[in-house]
């Protein structure tokens, strides 16, 4: 990142939501990286680019074609990658042909000389890194917009080379160490298929049990379930549900709807004061194990103090839990436990507990315990054999869920802030000077035109719920466009407000795209 | 860049200061007014951080205009160049010339320094305080503020006004009727008591129009330009090595080796500075030198670009010297027209130009990476070296920075052959030097003597002690200099003398006083300002600077902690902590003239 000559800021307020991940941008702007940002709002994040594109909510596609076009159409693309490496080339052509610079000025209200300048600047940089966060994955169409933005990377040939590649940014410390080990609803650690039957058989082996050769339901799907009364029990690890999935209504009544629910956290949440039974878990100090960061690098994490009370670290509790149901699991250490992942998964393969110790960390692939693991994933497309070819996929642009109506004008668009961290679990429970509480932000213009002043509390209203909130100005948004921060749903629970329309292919619910209102509160 | 704005906006008056500057602001973003595009798109990052270095000149504009800047400016200012306003508070309040609270439309800067102090001050101070009140008072109309050193010892007492709307002027010597009407002309640059037929460095000052290139040129200007052209780049830096030439500024570097450093230093941006931020105690050589010859240092700056490859050149000059940034100013414009600086200098396929950059009112700034700090828009702290600054100078570049006297001196080495220069003055220390005399002696000035007079032919090239007095004590170097008694008055002015007699010719002052002085004031003043300039970046210098004073103060006032012994040793302690370990040399010799003057056991000094 540091070394890199452009970094694309797109979807994400990385100055306040990964404050850590941003020093290592502010590291490259300091060694002369040109920034270009995208996203509705002018973010402290934004106000360091030399270019911000103030798109339009949900317009991401359609931006991401009209830059794909003017690319292609300036033949300023990067002919030797993508005859070497990719396929559907001539399919995605076709697919953004229309996506003229005048038409995405009037889908995305960017104006075509910036797009121009992105698409001119992003295909001529020697390298350039495509990070992107919620602002992207939090649509009903996420997985469609992340494909458009991988799109341009093969187009100019920025992965697979130091200082090229695409970046989405993880929102906690160890998200990536999550899918790694197999948190998803499609695969066994190490990312792989539970549909495949060889694969299977190697973990049934170890484990001593048959694995359900169909995938698991992600957390769209299990709402789905829990609606149909298939879904009765749920084991919650570490997640607030009650209070971070959108349209929090909808969410209560399917958890109080359950027969029986356990929540395994270090905090009595939200969700854990409606459980049935709460296991109290143990935080980063107190236990051993393995961090996973963005850039797949694992470091180990020890045990500086021992957890307080009755809590226990989750290896322990899930062997309780498992002795409880009448099976004879004994407790192993952190390192018994990564040993067996590393004997069944051939990316963590080399990564002993020693080497992890003398290294400081290691990135996977790292298949055995004399290769140096892997600084970028796609660097095989350069090689002579390039393996799989990258396929360009083409997609289209549809509008958010939710339309702006005239009983609903305001496009309204959630987030994080500097000092506060997702439903608050964490952050709340301390005072800092500059948390800016639940409020809900809007342009000057709009305050006026509403008629409004700031800190005098006004009625939300969407389709599906609302709420009372004080009022922000706040220069970084443009009129039509509100902001409300996710950080406080005891306060103002902006999810009552939020759509779960979810995207078919990843299960994220649309939290970046609601209508509302905004009713004055008539005082008596 | 967290940029919080702050809630007040600029007056029209301060907005426009600002815009006259900056050019109108381009979008809503940029401090204009919104529109529906600004909504959709912002242009900003490396462009607008680029213009940092404006936030010195953008405090000047305003402050220029109104006479401080208030709250609203310094918020229009941050989003103008996209600077936090804590960051812009903390330039603004860096430079005692900046007010960010509001004062009386003229303020008056009444210098109490060191000759000064000896030479009307107290008296012009006590009638000041009787017309318009207190010290830094909110008047009706006219306030006043001591100051340090104005550069003007040669004719104490000295001032100088600012008035918001018209600007800065200077008079000395001053009289309160005088400051509190207004009512005095412009400042003739300086008598010069010598024959010019002696003279080669100030040879033009007086005898010229300052504000005429053709004058210039009729005197023999740009022949220094013409000849360095004819000799090639590397023709030039071996004459400057033969000649001996060593920077005049107190550092004494060999000017060959540093502009052939920047010539060397890879990289196609590079800079010459030319250190006019004249600050020293008892100096005001280059005061003179900008003042009546500035097409001179202009043409020795653009010397420097050929030598060296650089095309920009900054003339930093000091806030208090109004009249030598305008002449610069001036010459730099009649210059650009003649073709003498620009995209292709005298013809000979160089490009060079000068931008002029006023300090505002800190010693610290001479220092050379302090005065890159103020030219990027920074607090003008210095920085550790390495690296040097022909290495990484300002912006990091390499930067040649040279004293004016030392850049008109290069004109004297052209003029008269490196050879012929080098044969002037003694074996180590070449050429003519400048010397600027003051306190008791009967024509305090500017004089140029060969490299080798002793200090006693100097004094008696100024005259001689006052009234026929003796001299008890001359202190040479400035305020960062050391004493020398009457015993030493047959050392030789030259490095190599002045280091042989535990001083150092630093600025080349010389103040001399006579054996009536009582030197307990005199230390407290050097103390005081050493207090007041310390830039507070290191901790030895921000706090003893400090306790050398309060420690002076007791001594005087009879009240020594733990006996006078106990706080002589304090203070000798504190001397070695300081110049030890300072980062730059105003902590190094913050004490050296204390120690000096104990050493030499100067009447008054301990107590």
């Amino acid at each position: 990142m540091e070394d890199t000559d452009l970094i694309v800021m797109w979807g994400s307020n990385a100055r306040e939501a990964h404050p850590i991940f941003f020093h290592h941008v502010l590291k490259a702007i300091n060694n002369g990286a040109r920034m270009f940002a995208v996203d509705p709002r002018r973010t402290s994040s934004a106000a360091w680019a030399d270019v911000w594109l103030g798109i339009d909510v949900g317009s991401d596609i359609a931006l991401s074609n009209t830059i794909a076009w003017e690319i292609i159409n300036s033949d300023l693309y990067h002919e030797h990658f993508v005859a070497h490496a990719t396929s559907s080339f001539d399919e995605y052509v076709e697919s953004v042909e229309h996506w003229t610079l005048e038409r995405g000025q009037e889908v995305t209200g960017v104006p075509a000389e910036a797009i121009k300048q992105f698409a001119h600047e992003y295909a001529t940089a020697p390298t350039a890194q495509l990070c992107w966060t919620l602002g992207i994955t939090e649509h009903h169409n996420a997985t469609d917009n992340v494909l458009a933005l991988i799109n341009l990377a093969l187009l100019c040939g920025h992965v697979g080379r130091y200082g090229s590649g695409v970046v989405p940014v993880r929102g906690q410390n160890n998200v990536q160490g999550g899918g790694d080990m197999g948190a998803l609803p499609n695969r066994l650690p190490g990312f792989q298929l539970v549909a495949d039957p060889d694969l299977r058989g190697k973990f049934e082996k170890v484990w001593g049990c048959t694995i359900p050769h169909r995938p698991g339901k992600h957390i769209s799907l299990m709402h789905e379930a829990m609606d149909e009364g298939e879904l009765r029990a749920l084991y919650v690890i570490g997640e607030n549900p009650l209070q971070s999935e959108a349209d929090a209504q909808q969410m209560e009544r399917r958890l109080t709807g359950l027969d029986f629910m356990v929540v395994q956290d270090l905090f009595l949440t939200a969700t854990a004061e409606i459980a049935d039974v709460v296991l109290p878990a143990a935080g980063w100090g107190e236990v051993e194990g393995t961090f996973t960061s963005s850039e797949r690098r694992v470091q180990r994490v020890r045990r500086a103090i021992d957890p307080p009370g009755e809590a226990r670290d989750d290896i322990e509790l899930m062997s309780m839990v498992a002795r409880a149901m009448g099976y004879e699991w004994p407790t192993p250490t952190a390192e018994e436990a990564w040993d067996e992942l590393r004997s069944l998964s051939p990316i963590h393969g080399g990564m002993t507990y020693q080497r992890l110790d003398e290294s400081g960390g290691l990135q996977w692939p790292c298949p055995t315990e004399d290769h140096p693991g892997t600084l970028f994933l796609h660097g095989r497309l350069w090689e002579e054999e390039t393996g799989p070819k990258a396929p360009f996929s083409v997609v289209e642009w549809v509008p958010p869920v939710d339309p702006l109506s005239e009983e609903f004008p305001l496009r309204l668009t959630t987030g994080r802030r500097l000092d506060s961290y997702n439903t608050g679990v964490q952050s709340g429970r301390y005072p800092s000077p500059r948390r800016i509480h639940g409020v809900l932000d809007l342009s000057p213009e709009d305050a006026v035109a509403l008629g409004v002043d700031e800190g005098e509390t006004v009625r939300v209203v969407s389709r599906r719920g609302s709420l009372e909130a004080p009022v922000r100005l706040d220069r970084s948004l443009r009129p039509g466009l509100a902001f409300m921060a996710v950080h406080f749903p005891d306060d103002t629970d902006v999810n009552q407000l939020t759509i779960d329309a979810w995207d078919p292919k990843s299960g994220t619910a649309e939290f970046k795209a609601t209508a509302v209102r905004v009713e004055t509160l008539v005082s008596t | 860049m967290d940029i919080r704005n702050l809630l007040e906006g600029p007056t029209e008056v301060e907005r426009g200061a600002v815009d006259d500057l900056l050019g109108p602001p381009e979008s809503g973003w940029d401090g204009g007014h919104f529109t529906g595009l600004d909504g959709h798109v912002a242009y900003g990052g490396h462009a607008a951080r680029a213009r940092r270095n404006l936030l010195l000149p953008a405090l000047h504009a305003v402050q220029d205009a109104v006479g401080s800047v208030s709250k609203g400016a310094l918020g229009y200012i941050s989003v103008r160049l996209t600077v936090p306003p804590a960051e812009a508070y903390g330039v603004a309040t860096f430079y005692a010339l900046i007010n960010t609270r509001s004062r009386p439309p003229t303020l008056i800067h009444v210098c109490d320094d060191i000759v000064c102090a000896r030479y009307g001050a107290d008296e012009l101070k006590t009638s000041l305080e009787q017309e318009l009140g207190p010290a830094g008072g909110a008047g009706p109309g006219i306030g006043w503020t001591p100051s340090p050193c104005l550069g003007q010892c040669d004719r104490a007492p000295a001032a100088l006004t600012h008035t918001a709307g018209s600007g800065y002027r200077n008079f000395a010597p001053a009289d309160a009727a005088g400051l509190i009407g207004l009512a005095f002309d412009e400042l003739p640059t300086g008598l010069i008591h010598q024959d010019r037929n002696d003279l080669r460095l100030l040879r033009r000052i007086g005898e010229i129009d300052p504000e005429s290139l053709d004058s210039y040129r009729h005197s023999g200007g740009y022949a220094g330009l013409e000849k360095a052209i004819a000799m090639g780049r590397d023709g030039v830096l071996s004459a400057l090595d033969e000649s001996g030439l060593r920077g005049r500024g107190g550092a004494a570097f060999p000017i060959g080796i540093k502009w052939r450093g920047v010539a060397a230093a890879g990289g196609d941006v590079k800079y010459i500075i030319a250190n006019g931020d004249e600050s020293e105690p008892g100096t005001f050589k280059d005061r003179i030198l900008m003042e009546g010859d500035p097409f001179a240092v202009i043409e020795a700056m653009t010397i420097a670009g050929f030598v060296t490859g650089a095309r920009k050149g900054f003339a930093y000059v000091r806030g208090e010297y109004p009249v030598a940034e305008r002449r610069l100013a001036g010459a730099i414009d009649q210059a650009r027209v003649a073709g003498l600086l620009g995209p292709d200098v005298a013809g000979a396929r160089f490009e060079f130009d000068v931008e002029v950059r006023r300090g505002a009112g800190a010693y610290i700034c001479g220092e050379e990476t302090a005065l890159f700090a103020s030219i990027e828009g920074q607090r003008g702290e210095p920085r550790q070296k390495p690296p040097f600054p022909t290495e990484k100078g300002v912006f990091g570049k390499p930067t040649s920075v040279n004293n004016i006297e030392t850049l008109v001196a290069v004109l004297t080495v052209l003029e008269m052959g490196a050879l012929e220069f080098a044969a002037i003055g003694t074996e180590r220390s070449t050429g003519p030097k400048l010397f600027c005399i003051s306190g008791d002696v009967t024509r305090p000035g500017l004089y140029e003597v060969p490299f080798g007079t002793t200090l006693r032919q100097l004094i008696m090239v100024a005259g001689g002690v006052r009234d026929g007095a003796g001299v008890g004590a001359v202190l040479v170097g400035g305020a960062a200099g050391s004493f020398v008694d009457s015993e030493t008055l047959d050392m030789e002015l030259t490095f190599e003398g002045a280091a042989a007699a535990q001083t150092g010719l630093g600025s080349g002052a010389v103040i001399v006083f006579d054996d009536t002085t009582d030197f307990g004031p005199v230390l407290r003043r050097i103390a005081q300002f050493f207090r007041d300039e310390s830039c507070g970046q290191c901790v030895p210098c921000r706090i003893g600077t400090v306790r050398q004073e309060e420690a002076l103060a007791r001594l005087a006032a009879g009240s020594p902690l733990g006996g006078v012994a106990e706080e002589r040793q304090r203070l000798d302690d504190l001397a070695l902590v300081m110049t030890d370990a300072s980062i730059c040399g105003l902590g190094q010799t913050a004490a050296s003239a204390v120690q000096s003057a104990f050493r030499l056991s100067l009447p008054g000094a301990a107590r």
